[in-house]
């Protein structure tokens, strides 16, 4: 038969191997336990989304406050469409909000700065589910601003 | 002479063929339900000691090692960058995705693969399991399935293991040793380690390595021949295949996974 000292080994080496595994899951990954998170999705049109990657940061004020889950080109006009899910947390951002491409630092990942906009008293102006913000402004891309600053440079 | 090889070739071929439905009937055996009278949760525990409690001291004073030289390695190449702060992005991706799941389970193969390996044979060849199934015991049942399935729980509990202290050693050159920020190490992982993306993954990479080792290492044993040299070549085959299996099959999940 089995003896007693096997039985509490294998029941330590159980507990220890599940410990690891909620140490690598609230530790290392973060992971937040329970509920997953509701969120609405809202778009934008842009020029140019330069690096953007699905599961970019969406931040307001340097505050996570959704991701980036597409981007896609639309076919009419040829722009690409970035299509946002907020965390449901957050859903009193007005119309005249606009969003911008940003870098975090001078070669850093690219996300979204969501600057949120004036609340019209008149209008119930909320963004709701599916709204396009139509205020966007573009990623920078270095390439531009050197050819641009060359540019600048040969006018004078 | 030409046919002589021709007849060499195809005799291989149908070795390998019929050792190959030999495994999958071993497999079908082992996993189909047991009759009455046979407890497998007992048996499951002896070996789970012998699989996994004996594997862990290997797996862990590996797993921190691994993780300090990550970690040294990684300052020297990311202090040039200025980008030292990543450091825990660094390491516990690399354990996580590839080092985690891919060198537990080489030491598992080396350490308990061979065992079981060596443990299988020398029952056949001492005729254990021919006395075994005189009792009208199922072998299958009795020795094989038990330690398939202790495998089989055994092998991602230490490569989680193997990943957490592997982390810790990381922490604990670059952190205490180097000067990293602690703050830093840990929120730049935090943001960058992704519970399905990486954990899962990571899991579900030794969960198809468990199933390979054991299953090549039973095999090999309950196949070997009944003589100590069988035992000697069975044990060596079991080390070098399963090792192979895992680095191939590392590859192509690998590319399936984050390709």
């Amino acid at each position: 038969m089995i003896s007693r000292k096997i039985e509490v080994m294998v029941g330590g080496f159980l507990l220890l191997g599940i410990a690891a595994i909620l140490m690598l899951m609230l530790k290392v990954a973060d992971h937040q336990m329970g509920g997953s998170e509701t969120s609405y999705r809202l778009y934008a049109k842009f020029d140019n989304v330069g690096g953007l990657k699905v599961r970019s940061a969406i931040k307001v004020g340097g505050v996570v406050v959704g991701r980036v889950t597409d981007i896609s080109l639309d076919n009419e006009d040829f722009s690409p469409v970035v299509t946002m899910d907020i965390s449901s947390e957050f859903n009193q951002f007005p119309e005249t909000s606009s969003v911008a491409i940003l870098t975090s630092g001078l070669l850093g990942e690219q996300f979204i700065g969501l600057t949120p906009g004036f609340i019209d008293e008149e209008e119930n102006t909320i963004l709701a589910a599916g709204d396009h913000i139509e205020d966007t402004r573009s990623a920078m891309v270095l390439e531009d601003l050197i050819g641009q600053f060359l540019y600048g440079n040969n006018d004078e | 002479m030409l046919s002589n090889s021709i007849v060499a070739l195809g005799q291989q071929g149908l070795a390998y063929m019929a050792g190959a439905g030999r495994a999958g009937l071993l497999l079908l055996g082992a996993l189909k339900p047991a009759g009455r009278g046979t407890k497998l949760l007992p048996l499951i525990i002896k070996q789970l000691y012998v699989v996994g409690v004996q594997s862990l001291v290997i797996i862990v004073v590996s797993g921190l090692f691994i993780g300090m030289v990550l970690s040294l390695q990684g300052y020297t190449i990311l202090v040039g960058y200025g980008a030292e702060q990543s450091l825990g992005q660094m390491v516990a991706l690399s354990l996580l995705r590839e080092l985690g799941p891919v060198v537990s389970a080489l030491l598992f193969a080396g350490r308990a693969g061979s065992a079981l390996t060596a443990e299988i044979g020398l029952m056949k060849a001492t005729e254990q399991l021919s006395s075994l199934e005189m009792m009208a015991i199922d072998p299958l049942h009795q020795i094989i399935a038990p330690r398939f399935w202790a495998g089989i729980i055994s092998l991602p509990l230490l490569a989680a293991i193997f990943s957490a202290v592997g982390i810790l050693g990381g922490h604990l050159v670059g952190v205490d040793w180097l000067g990293v920020d602690t703050g830093a190490f840990w929120a730049i992982m935090q943001s960058s380690v992704e519970w399905s993306e990486d954990i899962v993954n990571g899991a579900i990479k030794s969960l198809v390595f468990a199933v390979v080792i054991t299953w090549i290492a039973l095999h090999k044993g309950y196949d070997a021949q009944p003589t100590s040299e069988g035992i000697s070549k069975a044990t060596t085959a079991t080390v070098v295949q399963s090792s192979l299996a895992i680095l191939g099959l590392d590859f192509v999940m690998t590319a399936l996974m984050f390709g």
